[in-house]
């Protein structure tokens, strides 16, 4: 059994709490995105076009190839750490705020599972 | 080796009780859909994080990327990369959203503003192609693997993977699932952090001192030499053994590379049991936490792979490690047993049976996530949401298809696993990744981000996505193409008689090591003629692949680069060409939704 729908996400989607949220997210997610997918293949753009670049030794038999490949793991998980933090300090909070205004947050456990029974899990 | 097979069983008794301890205390827990699908919702982000490691760090991953590495080097740990970068996608655009919007599977996040029937056959067909695709690979896989590990014949080992792989999913659901791919993953990373310690502590964990002893390792060398061929002769035997740690020794094709990478880094975030695992957490805060966890996981292992690969190649030698299995599967286990004291000690087998029971477990986990995506993308999407649509089905009746849909799933995957026999499955994995990529990320994605998205462009996005993964797979080097194996082969052949005389020549030297050279030079040439005939007797008269092709359409072994970008523009033409008054009516609610969290109905909470 489902319940008649009484949030107007109509509204709440010309909210001007929600564009703000709707531009930041934006913004920062693909630019973010993008920035990862042209770091990553730049390794093997490296590797396959930029050979004499990578086989420069840096530190005792360490080559550039091995440190760029070593800095992707650096630069994706900061990456990560970067958006975490974003988003629980910013993104979270504008949520947040939203939700309490307009309607409920699926943030309690009985909430969850009584719409859970209610679309018929 | 023989002497200790009681030690190998010992140690895999006591992980499979252990597993099989944690599904029955899971069985408990099992009792709505909800239960079996998504373990209720009670997962938190840390142990998802956990059970995401678990679920995606298949064997393939543990023992073939060693492999590779010891095998090439530089270019074994550039897949590494690849695989902990696909993550970057899942975390920004993918966990949070479908934390918001899903329930149980991929079809549920299209089929929430599409036209749910289409939508979920369509969504449930693709992720079953894909999940039969991964599967296969793994049986079989998991199939050698285990024959090799602990001795039994290849139908035993698929069938004990197939059956205990059933009995978490069937008694315990997602629940016992989950469990098995925490204590998997711990134990996986356990296993290699003492290897790692081991291997590596001689150098001062210094990753220069380390490095050096591999450059200047002679059987390294003699390795690179044999890769190279005779652009290796102008080498020295330093410049040699510093080739390993460059790029190209596996890699050929550059444009291959890059689309495998592609493949990869948009792949995983179309991958049906890794987004079922984002069902598993109540917020999209759990499921971020989720996804940082695995990374942080992911990411610490696939380091631990550079010192796995380059170890082995030092310790146990690449040729050993190819003469045991071809593809390098075998590095890791070998290493753990020769920094144990070797074949004859216990502390080695001890960690020779330490590691093959984790890959054991690491086989069983990854197959029993994926059948519990392919089970319920055919008793939720297909039977609960197409076929029985408008008649709801009863809480229990909804387990019991659940159930019925995992028995005849695992049962099909120990059937394919064992006719599949001796079939050259590595392709597969790639094509799970491609169609992932293609079809499932394609149609995830725009549904969430895109306005004008409709039902005609999913199901025309998961439809050419899908054929033009699978179509340029099979057009592709990856089959066998019988003209260009029988040219290889008279190449030997004719080649023979020279280099036999030159060797024989050698054996006459006084110098022994010239003659020892010569020796294994024979010893080479011999296996590479017999190889030779039994190919061109097996390819007979045939000149065509199985496609009936003499040759390849297009170059590169993984089709993501093409396959991609068609399934975006079929979902914007398919999109544009159609109009969808529900995708559009229900885009600020999606929208919404998915960035926000909200429930559906404020009457629901109170």
């Amino acid at each position: 059994m489902t319940t008649p729908v009484t949030v107007d996400w109509g509204a709440i989607a010309k909210d001007p709490r929600f564009l703000q949220l709707h531009r930041r997210k934006t913004s920062f997610l693909w630019g973010m995105m993008a920035a990862s997918v042209v770091y990553f293949l730049m390794l093997p753009i490296g590797a396959a076009y930029f050979q004499d670049l990578f086989k420069i030794k840096l530190w005792g038999v360490v080559n550039v190839g091995l440190l760029f490949a070593l800095s992707e793991f650096v630069v994706t998980l900061g990456i990560a750490i970067l958006y975490s933090r974003k988003a629980s300090s910013d993104f979270d909070v504008i949520a947040a705020e939203i939700s309490a205004d307009f309607g409920n947050r699926d943030g309690t456990p009985s909430a969850q599972r009584r719409a859970d029974r209610e679309i018929g899990a | 080796m023989s002497d200790y097979r009681w030690l190998t069983f010992t140690v895999f008794a006591v992980i499979i009780l252990i597993t099989l301890y944690v599904t029955y205390l899971a069985t408990k827990r099992v009792r709505s859909a909800s239960d079996f699908y998504t373990a209720g919702g009670g997962v938190s982000g840390f142990q998802n994080g956990w059970a995401i490691a678990g679920d995606y760090l298949s064997a393939a991953s543990f023992l073939g990327i060693a492999g590779l590495i010891a095998l090439y080097g530089y270019d074994g740990f550039m897949y590494s990369v690849g695989f902990l970068v696909a993550y970057i996608t899942v975390l920004l655009l993918i966990a949070e959203p479908c934390r918001n919007i899903g329930r149980y599977t991929l079809a549920d996040i299209l089929a929430y503003r599409n036209d749910p029937k289409k939508t979920r056959v369509v969504g449930a067909l693709s992720v079953i192609a894909v999940s039969t695709f991964y599967l296969t690979a793994q049986m079989v896989g998991g199939g050698v693997l285990v024959k090799t590990l602990i001795g039994i014949n290849y139908e035993t080992s698929v069938a004990c993977v197939g059956v205990l792989m059933l009995s978490y999913v069937l008694f315990g659901g997602m629940v016992a699932t989950t469990w098995v791919q925490i204590i998997k993953a711990a134990l996986l990373v356990i296993a290699s952090l003492i290897i790692v310690a081991l291997v590596w502590a001689p150098y001062g964990f210094s990753l220069p001192a380390f490095l050096q002893d591999i450059v200047v390792d002679p059987r390294v060398q003699a390795r690179v030499a044999s890769l190279l061929g005779d652009p290796a002769k102008n080498l020295s035997a330093v410049e040699l053994g510093q080739r390993f740690l460059e790029p190209g020794l596996y890699f050929k094709a550059p444009i291959d590379q890059i689309s495998l990478g592609l493949a990869l880094i948009f792949g995983t975030a179309g991958l049906p049991h890794i987004l079922m695992r984002f069902f598993t957490v109540r917020t999209a805060l759990q499921a971020r936490r989720s996804v940082v966890w695995a990374m942080a996981i992911i990411g610490g292992f696939y380091l631990l792979t550079l010192f796995l690969g380059f170890g082995a190649a030092h310790a146990v030698g690449p040729a050993n490690i190819a003469a045991v299995d071809a593809g390098g599967n075998m590095a890791a286990p070998l290493l753990a047993q020769f920094i144990g004291g070797g074949p004859n000690s216990l502390l080695g087998n001890l960690l020779l049976a330490f590691v093959s029971a984790v890959a054991f477990a690491t086989i069983v986990a990854v197959v029993a996530g994926l059948v519990l995506a392919s089970a319920s993308a055919i008793a939720h999407d297909l039977y609960v949401g197409v076929v029985r649509a408008g008649q709801p089905v009863t809480p229990t009746g909804q387990v019991r298809a659940a159930r019925i849909a995992t028995l005849v799933v695992g049962a099909l995957s120990i059937a394919i696993g064992i006719g599949a026999k001796g079939q050259n499955v590595a392709v597969l994995v790639g094509l799970a990744f491609a169609v992932a990529a293609s079809a499932n990320f394609p149609c995830v994605l725009l549904t969430l981000y895109w306005k004008r998205c409709t039902t005609g462009g999913i199901v025309a996005g998961m439809l050419v996505g899908t054929v033009a993964a699978v179509g340029l797979t099979l057009v592709s080097p990856n089959l066998t193409y019988p003209k260009a194996v029988k040219a290889a082969a008279h190449k030997v052949l004719d080649g023979e008689a020279a280099k036999r005389s030159a060797a024989v020549e050698a054996l006459a030297s006084a110098d022994a090591d010239v003659v020892a050279k010569a020796k294994r030079d024979l010893a080479a040439l011999d296996k590479a003629v017999a190889k030779a005939r039994a190919d061109i007797e097996k390819w007979g008269a045939a000149t065509t692949s199985f496609m009936g092709l003499e040759e390849p359409l297009i170059p590169m072994k993984n089709p993501g680069i093409f396959s991609i970008p068609l399934g975006f523009l079929a979902v914007l033409i398919g999109s544009l060409l159609s109009r969808d008054r529900r995708a559009e009516d229900m885009w600020h609610e999606v929208y919404v939704r998915q960035n926000t969290g909200m429930l559906v109905s404020k009457s629901t909470a109170h």
